[in-house]
């Protein structure tokens, strides 16, 4: 049974019925064998860019859905429910999007918008690099200015989507300034010097291709700076706060899936002749992993309102990011538990989804950071 | 070229069905509605010829007014405007009196095609697109796993047991289509807030002109006699293979009366 849900309005109903109804008969049948062949499904993420997946957050000036981020994140759960590569698909592009729309000039945004936001184009978020992780602001990619053009130097990391991305938001260096130092480049994935490398092999999320972009003399017009000089780290938190919020509805979806898949088990395994579900050791479980989803849903729904209705959102971003990363590695962690031994083989998917969610608690901040972000916020 | 679709809300596919115990008909309150399956297809290809060649399409349901939510599914996918015909003497109408109905509302609706699926789930009787062809004195296209439109004139591959045959009828005409035809879309959430403002005509039977004797329970001329549920499922038979399976086996069916 898809989750009894609060939302907004009538076409809020309708979206997260299709988008349900997508999840669940598009995506799941899907995705254990495309995981295991370590393929990006981009046809499916086509489709689900049609539905208006990929913009649905942004002004319908520029084709975007106008929802707001609690209806936007509830959509994002229940695609993860489906499939946790595609969910993280629909997020990362968001973010990706972020920067244009938030920063960009309204002759830039006439100009790229449209077709970042209508479904058929993927994006990408370049902002990590392998000596620049949680301190994102020692960055070492450069970007000189050279007549109209900037000249791209240096190698992105774990960039999710590279490879298959038809742009690249990159994070880079215009000068040593310590605080204006980065500025944010839309750069064109065919861009001449830009070289995506072999993906990474990874511990989960198969199906979503993670790798190094390494930019050798890439020369990008310099009309496709977004916002001033300088201004890329501010951006590139900003962007992240948003992200966050989106790691948080995915990484519920797939607790939710994991639960689900465990209820459905342990109503039907029986040991001592009677389900083990009838077990209150097992039903105990069942009930504090559906009372942490549900505090995992509630209070990423509560930063979203806060979004929507343009009060500051950022600690919230993090407490729910923290949170509801923590409670999905619990959760399908505890869901491999009850499905015994079978849940430790690739023939259920739970053991799956503990390996999707363990980068949840890693990428867009670690939960380490999260923590530090919060706990700067209680104490400035 | 102009097209209507006739689409039916039918009880979930997965959904227990059952029927009311007062009038013996299909209980339609107490489960979830969805589009019948293959009106789906039916949507799907009245859209793609929409948008190869001009025209409008048209969304045709009888049903209570519950079923405005598979109208709305319809124009969401991308039909421009829709018809419902709704009305409680239209409650427990069989086969017959429906293509009767439907002809009736039809006829309010200018249009050079029709355009269906081959079954609805919930009855399967499979014989409205032929009956609505006899009481329009439309061309009859049924079957259809591919369809083509000329001008004036539609060629279909009708899908028989063997194979298939190619069958050319001038318009108007009535098509009803097989699964094998299209992969029906997804609306898109652009689709959904458009379809708030298509226009949708409700038909009473007045508005339809549709004489109230001729439809309903008792305008029907068959009716549900008797009904049952069905028995439980019996334990299994298992058949260990000792050499010998195969034979068992043969012996199994044939005592079924199933070989
Ligand atoms: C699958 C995947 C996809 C990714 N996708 C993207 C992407 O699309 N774009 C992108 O830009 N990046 C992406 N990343 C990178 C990701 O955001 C980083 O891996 C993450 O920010 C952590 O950086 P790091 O790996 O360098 O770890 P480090 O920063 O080296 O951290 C190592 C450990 O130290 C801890 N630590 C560091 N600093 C502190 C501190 N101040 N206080 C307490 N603990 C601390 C961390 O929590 C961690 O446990 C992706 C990563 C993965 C694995």
């Amino acid at each position: 049974m898809p989750v009894d849900r609060v939302l907004p309005t009538p076409e809020s109903r309708e979206l997260l019925a299709l988008v349900t109804d997508l999840a669940r008969n598009e995506l799941a049948p899907k995705a254990s064998a495309f995981e295991e062949r370590q393929e990006f499904p981009r046809d499916l993420v086509r489709t689900v860019g049609q539905i208006g997946m990929l913009g649905l957050t942004y002004d319908e000036e520029y084709g975007g859905g106008a929802q707001p981020y609690e209806v936007y994140l509830q959509a994002l759960e229940e695609l993860a429910w489906g499939w946790g590569a595609v969910a993280l698909a629909v997020s990362v592009h968001t973010m990706s999007c972020y920067p244009l729309a938030t920063f960009g000039t309204a002759e830039q945004k006439q100009r790229w918008l449209p077709d970042m936001l209508g479904g058929d184009l993927l994006g990408a978020y370049c902002l990590s690099e392998s000596g620049s992780g949680s301190d994102a602001g020692s960055l070492q990619t450069k970007a000189h200015r050279d007549g109209d053009q900037y000249v791209l130097n240096g190698t992105k990391a774990w960039v999710t989507h590279g490879g298959v991305a038809d742009y690249y938001v990159t994070f880079c260096r215009t000068s040593d300034d310590a605080k204006r130092g980065i500025s944010t480049l839309l750069v064109p994935a065919d861009t001449a010097g830009l070289h995506p490398q072999p993906p990474e092999r990874k511990m989960g999320l198969l199906a979503s291709p993670t790798a190094s972009i390494l930019l050798d003399n890439a020369k990008v017009d310099a009309d496709r700076l977004l916002g001033d000089e300088g201004s890329g780290l501010k951006m590139a938190l900003s962007a992240l706060d948003n992200g966050r919020l989106g790691i948080a509805a995915v990484a519920t979806g797939i607790a939710q899936a994991a639960l689900d898949a465990a209820v459905e088990w342990v109503k039907e395994r029986k040991q001592f002749g009677v389900p083990v579900a009838e077990f209150q050791g097992v039903s105990f479980m069942l009930a504090d992993m559906a009372t942490g989803i549900e505090a995992a849903r509630s209070t990423y729904l509560a930063a979203a309102r806060r979004r929507d209705l343009g009060q500051p959102f950022g600690p919230q971003a993090s407490m729910s990011k923290l949170l509801a990363t923590d409670t999905a590695m619990k959760v399908t962690t505890d869901a491999v538990q009850l499905f015994g031994g079978y849940g430790y083989t690739t023939e259920y998917p739970v053991e799956r989804y503990m390996r999707e969610v363990k980068v949840m608690q890693i990428f867009e901040g670690t939960n380490q950071i999260q923590r530090m972000v919060i706990g700067r916020h209680l104490t400035r | 070229m102009n097209i209507v679709v006739c689409v039916k809300q039918v009880p979930d596919t997965w959904a227990e069905k059952k029927l009311s115990d007062s009038d013996k008909t299909v209980d339609r309150e107490g489960v979830e509605g969805v589009m019948n399956e293959l009106d789906e297809y039916a949507v799907e290809e009245a859209l793609r010829i929409k948008e190869a060649s001009g025209g409008e399409v048209t969304v045709l349901t009888m049903g209570p007014e519950k079923a405005v939510e598979t109208i709305r599914k319809a124009l969401s996918m991308g039909a421009d405007q829709a018809v419902h015909l709704v009305d409680s003497g239209l409650h427990g109408s069989d086969a017959l009196t429906t293509s009767y109905a439907l002809a009736k509302a039809l006829e309010t609706i200018p249009h050079d095609l029709v355009i269906l699926g081959v079954e609805s789930t919930d009855a399967r009787m499979s014989v409205i697109p032929a009956m609505l062809a006899e009481r329009t004195g439309a061309a009859q296209l049924t079957f259809a796993r591919k369809v083509e439109v000329g001008d004036g004139t539609v060629k279909i591959e009708r899908q028989t047991d063997t194979g298939y045959d190619v069958v050319e009828a001038a318009t108007p005409a009535i098509v009803s289509v097989v699964e094998k035809i299209n992969e029906p879309r997804y609306p898109s959430f652009k689709g959904i807030m458009a379809a708030k403002k298509k226009p949708l005509t409700t038909l009473t039977l007045g508005d339809a002109g549709i004489e109230s004797e001729k439809v309903g329970l008792a305008g029907s001329g068959s009716s549900v006699a008797e009904f049952s549920a069905r028995p439980p499922k019996q334990a299994g038979q298992v058949v260990k293979d000792e050499g010998d399976g195969g034979s068992k086996l043969a012996e199994f069916l044939a005592s079924q009366k199933l070989v």
